[in-house]
């Protein structure tokens, strides 16, 4: 192994699937061997059965089907308006000073706080949770693309006015081309962020998605229908973040190159 | 008639907090620069060099005097100084051919006409079949090409740059001033260039400003009536050598005096 070198696109996978198939095969002998009851832990093959079921008999297909449009309309309703206030904070002090202060508190606050009061006012149909996720994602992404436009190169900013660039000039071709990785990076991880903030606002007054399943066979003690969504919800992310990783480096080769 | 005049211009940076001392940078100098020129600056490190060419470039505020370019006083950075910076600041995301075309871009010139231009500079700087490269695919010497390429593209009324080549190896150093030298014998583009290096300075210029240690003021100026074109051999002839000897003392007075 040496330092910060890359390792081949084979390499990597293989790598990255063994660690899948030892954790696999460390569940598959705790509940095996009955170190750990059943009705706790549910064996591998059990929760994959579970799973096939969930999708051929229960509709399951539906719930995924909400939970991952609840995740990206909060997202990009997030991401539409954070976006471009993260950017106008970053280019232009005087802004970043009238909302940061507001947006660095706001962001302390857990979105899943808000649950209840959000049942009380907007009731719990789809408004509420995709204002949970809108609250999860806004104001950390808003924070993050602050960040990033605010550490522009000031060198670059420099050659570019004096390459004639004016002020608009620089937010449009050296600004927004400069941050563009790195917003979209972030805006990788806040997505990953909306998934955690879903679970919890399905698991109180909903009536379908992953959460509403899976608090449902809480109450039927059903910890294999559990697990299968927990897996699900894993697959269904780590499919959306590779997606999110492969368009990145198509759309900003550039930034990849070491 | 005199292209840019730096008119007692003096430069001090406020301290970074409210009761450090403030830094003078610059004490007031004059400097006139006439058409044609190419005129090197050579000082000791932090004696205000850089301060001066990025008051010229418009990055900065001057605290006294002021500069005129062609008779009107600058006020801000503007494509009719182009700058070479000392560090590497190529736009990453674009290629060579765009990084050239930056400034015409911003001029509105038609694509046809950029990419004439471009590939002028291209062939000139001995980029070629690299147009399409970007550049952390490039070595620093090149780099330092494009960037003079960008800047020159550009066609200034006065080319800045800053110990452009302070980065680079001794033999691509001395290659890339043979290089720029030959743009300017060809094209007569008035430079202002700025170096710590004393056969660099004496190599290119037709006048040498020296400047003293911090507070940085011009201490004299050395004309270098050495015969165009230059070649690399002109740098053992008696009269560079004598040229050299008399740098040399000039600035080991400074650097013995920033000593102590
Ligand atoms: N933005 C700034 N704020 C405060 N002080 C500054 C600033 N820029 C430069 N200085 C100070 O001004 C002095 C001159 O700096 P300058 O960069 O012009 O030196 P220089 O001659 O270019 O040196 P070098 O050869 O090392 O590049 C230094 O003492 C430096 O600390
Ligand atoms: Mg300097």
């Amino acid at each position: 192994m040496k330092l910060l070198v890359p390792v081949t696109r084979e390499r990597r996978i293989a790598l990255g699937v063994a660690f899948f198939v030892g954790f696999v095969a460390l569940w598959f002998l705790l509940t095996w061997s009955g170190a750990v009851p059943r009705h706790f832990l549910a064996s591998p093959w059990q929760t994959l059965q579970s799973g096939w079921d969930l999708f051929a008999t229960q509709g399951f297909v539906y719930d995924v089907g909400m939970t991952i449009w609840r995740v990206v309309g909060g997202f990009v309703l997030a991401a539409l308006i954070g976006v471009p206030l993260g950017i106008a904070m970053g280019a232009y002090k005087p802004i970043e000073a009238f909302f940061e202060p507001f947006v660095s508190f706001a962001r302390y606050l857990p979105a899943s706080a808000f649950i209840p009061l959000l049942i009380l006012w907007v009731g719990i149909g789809e408004a509420q949770k995709l204002t949970v996720i809108f609250i999860g994602c806004f104001f950390q992404l808003t924070l993050m693309v602050t960040m990033i436009v605010s550490g522009t190169r000031r060198d670059l900013v420099e050659a570019a006015y004096t390459l004639g660039c004016s002020d608009r000039g620089v937010v449009r071709r050296v600004l927004l081309p400069g941050a563009a990785p790195e917003i979209a990076e972030a805006l990788r991880q806040v997505l990953g962020l909306g998934w955690t903030y879903i679970i919890v606002a399905e698991l109180i007054g909903a009536s379908s998605g992953i959460g509403h399943m899976i608090t449902d066979s809480q109450a039927l003690m059903a910890t294999d229908h559990i697990i299968a969504g927990i897996v699900v919800i894993g697959l269904v992310g780590l499919t959306s973040d590779l997606l999110f990783k492969k368009a990145n480096q198509r759309l900003f080769a550039w930034s990849f190159l070491r | 008639m005199s292209r840019l005049s730096i008119r007692h211009v003096g430069k001090t940076f406020p301290g970074l907090r409210r009761h450090a001392a403030p830094t003078e940078a610059l004490r007031p100098v004059n400097l006139d620069i006439a058409d044609n020129d190419f005129i090197t600056v050579l000082g000791p490190s932090g004696c205000g060099k850089s301060t001066l060419l990025r008051l010229v470039a418009g990055l900065e505020e001057p605290s006294t005097g002021e500069i005129l370019l062609d008779d009107a006083p600058i006020s801000g950075p503007g494509a009719d100084r182009g700058v070479v910076f000392q560090s590497y600041t190529l736009f990453p995301w674009l290629t060579v051919r765009q990084n050239i075309c930056f400034g015409l871009r911003e001029k509105g010139m038609a694509m046809a006409e950029q990419r004439d231009v471009a590939d002028r500079f291209i062939a000139r700087m001995g980029l070629g079949g690299f147009e399409d490269h970007y550049p952390k695919q490039l070595s620093g010497g090149m780099q330092q090409r494009v960037a003079i390429a960008r800047a020159l593209a550009n066609d200034p009324k006065i080319l800045l740059l800053d110990e452009p080549f302070g980065a680079l190896d001794n033999q691509t150093r001395l290659l890339m001033q043979e290089l720029l030298l030959g743009i300017w014998e060809a094209a007569r583009t008035t430079v202002l260039f700025v170096t710590h290096d004393i056969d660099e300075a004496i190599f290119m210029a037709n006048r040498v400003v020296v400047f003293s240690g911090r507070p940085g003021r011009i201490k004299c100026e050395v004309a270098t009536d050495l015969p165009h074109p230059r070649h690399y051999t002109i740098k053992t002839s008696p009269e560079f050598m004598a040229l050299k000897a008399r740098l040399t003392e000039e600035i080991r007075v400074e650097a013995l005096a920033a000593q102590r």
